[in-house]
């Protein structure tokens, strides 16, 4: 498979991008509304002038028509020909490259198979769900075997399940294809699942690219840093293997409960918003439950950002303004704080 | 829906069309207005159809038209479609037509008869002439306009799924061009018998429309009537047609485009 190399490419807010991406890898680009991420992926696929050049397999493809770059692209507004049927859109690619028929349709059904998709191969594409088009959008776009896969928010606009479902599949389905992927996704959390390594774009710059991990816990400026949201990392003291799944990790006067899967653990990162605060005292077991004061409130566009220390920690929780004003919170007040469980993150030493 | 709020439907429809005949029937019969002779009921109508499609009169002039219909309308779709896609498809080839055409397609099609009637004489490629510029200019236009409004990531997915230029045209341009085609093609269709029975009664023999002059100079109203029914009923069966082509070839997602 080939790795990508953009070399000072330009195109509307893109300026001067320089980045290369490995063969095989699973590379995703997150970054806000207008950051330039479509414009990247449309660079590569060809279907956008630009100057600079852009190497595929270290070939310079700027002369190159998007027919002839070997690569699939699944759009954000997914195109499916609406005068085709989820077969015949499948297809489109396979006769396009002169594929025999009996090959071509070989390949469809196969194709419908590993997207569950078959039954739905003689309806037209404005009676499909959102998920049922993407998954038609995605075989279509894998149907031709292209070297490169461009995939631009290909779980926007599904509902939460669905959206987690499709996830699921597409980390196996790319992982299994070992193509050199580029994901385009404002979401931070589905960025960290799927990617070996993430780009942050802003303003049509690259912010930073790095790991996943590296990305939450080496952020290299301040906007990577407000961006990942990660302000909440505390050094471990101690910790004790509870079961094969679950740690014991102590921090001065915070004993946490977390998802392990093995090593040891040094710091603990945990996002604002998954930290909620009460002033009374929260129903259930005292699993992450702690007693705090308030020390700071401040407002954060819509969010209120409440600052409370434990013992010697200090932790910053974000609420929306609606949760926030339905507590009574002050300064110097002793409040409730809970953890999500499954939203906490560890470096391993 | 179901079958029978169908039927309740069609009948309700229908319910106007009756009342409007018997009226017609009464004022007619009752020589409501001065003299039957202008104002015959709709059973003489019918009556008088009966007559000139027994002894074949109408027969003869309604294929005269419908020949000439067919060819002018066929020959003037198919170039102003062929026009049209060449047109909406290449910018350079839209900018050295578009102003010619732009000059052309106001001038009603009738106001080509003068002109025509110098050029070509009256024969029978006098009025199929006249058919074929009124449907060619909307035709063009449509198509045109429909191939340029074919949006764009249609052709970037085409393009990136290795189609060629010629594929992307006919696979993915034209076909979902076809509802705009296919509001041309319906419009002329109904227009393409009106500027037919204007251009005979003007300048041909034959046909419908000379039929209707002759009945005029013989103050036959009965004949004229008939006349007018055929022409009414030709309107509405050749738009009825396309729009039957365009439900069953795009009636599926033409909706959805």
């Amino acid at each position: 498979m080939p790795d990508i190399e953009l070399v000072n490419m330009d195109r509307h807010i893109c300026r001067n991008v320089n980045l290369k991406i490995m063969d095989r890898e699973i590379f995703v680009v997150v970054g806000t509304t207008g950051a330039g991420k479509t414009t990247l992926l449309n660079v590569i696929a060809g279907v956008a002038d630009y100057s600079g050049s852009v190497l595929i397999d270290g070939v310079n493809v700027d002369r190159v028509s998007p027919r002839k770059r070997g690569v699939g692209y699944l759009f954000q507004s997914l195109a499916l020909f609406p005068h085709m049927t989820v077969e015949s859109n499948i297809a489109f690619g396979l006769s396009a490259g002169g594929t025999e028929k009996s090959a071509a349709d070989s390949r469809v059904t196969s194709l419908m198979e590993m997207m569950h998709i078959k039954h739905l191969a003689h309806r037209y594409p404005h009676t499909l769900s959102g998920g049922e088009k993407k998954r038609v959008a995605l075989a279509r776009s894998l149907a031709p075997s292209p070297q490169i896969l461009l995939l631009d928010e290909p779980t926007a606009s599904l509902d939460h399940q669905t959206a987690k479902y499709l996830r699921t599949e597409l980390v196996s389905l790319l992982k299994e294809l070992e193509m050199t992927t580029v994901y385009v996704t404002h979401d931070l959390r589905e960025a960290e699942e799927i990617a070996d390594r993430i780009a942050l774009m802003s303003h049509g710059r690259i912010e930073q690219v790095s790991t996943p991990h590296d990305f939450f816990f080496n952020p290299r400026t301040e906007f990577v840093s407000e961006f990942v949201g990660m302000l909440n990392i505390i050094e471990c003291t101690r910790s004790r293997v509870l079961t094969s799944g679950l740690v014991e990790v102590v921090s001065d006067e915070m004993t946490m409960v977390l998802p392990y899967d093995g090593g040891a653990i040094r710091k603990i990162a945990i996002p604002p918003d998954d930290i909620y605060i009460s002033d009374v005292k929260p129903p259930g077991p005292a699993l992450n439950r702690f007693t705090g004061k308030v020390e700071e409130i401040s407002r954060y566009g819509s969010n209120v950002r409440v600052r409370v220390s434990i013992g010697k920690n200090k932790l910053l929780a974000e609420l929306p303004s609606g949760a926030f004003d339905e507590l009574s919170l002050q300064e110097g007040k002793d409040v409730h704080v809970v953890i999500k469980l499954r939203r906490l993150r560890y470096v391993e030493s | 829906m179901n079958k029978e709020s169908r039927h309740l439907q069609s009948a309700w429809g229908a319910l106007p069309v009756a009342v409007f005949i018997a009226a017609w029937e009464i004022v007619g019969r009752f020589d409501l207005f001065p003299g039957q002779f202008f104002f015959p009921p709709f059973s003489a109508v019918l009556k008088e159809f009966y007559y000139l499609t027994a002894d074949g009169v109408l027969g003869k002039n309604f294929t005269s038209s419908l020949v000439r219909v067919v060819i002018g309308l066929c020959s003037g779709s198919i170039a102003g479609i062929f026009v049209g896609v060449v047109m909406g498809w290449r910018r350079v080839i839209n900018g050295a037509l578009n102003p010619i055409i732009s000059l052309l397609y106001p001038i009603p099609a009738l106001g080509w008869l003068p002109l025509l009637m110098l050029w070509i004489g009256i024969n029978e490629m006098l009025p199929i002439t006249i058919i074929f510029i009124c449907s060619f200019f909307p035709v063009v236009y449509n198509t045109a306009t429909g191939i340029r409004n074919v949006d764009a990531r249609y052709v970037r997915a085409a393009e990136t799924l290795g189609a060629s230029n010629m594929r992307i045209l006919f696979k993915v341009i034209i076909p979902l061009a076809l509802p705009n085609i296919f509001t041309g093609l319906r419009l002329e269709a109904g227009m393409s018998w009106r500027v037919l029975i204007a251009a005979e009664m003007v300048a041909i023999p034959t046909g419908i429309g000379a039929l209707l002059m002759q009945a005029e100079s013989l103050v036959r109203v009965d004949i004229v009537m008939v006349c007018l029914i055929v022409l009414s009923i030709m309107c509405l069966l050749f738009e009825r047609i396309f729009a039957f082509m365009e439900k069953r070839m795009i009636g599926k997602w033409s909706n959805h485009a």
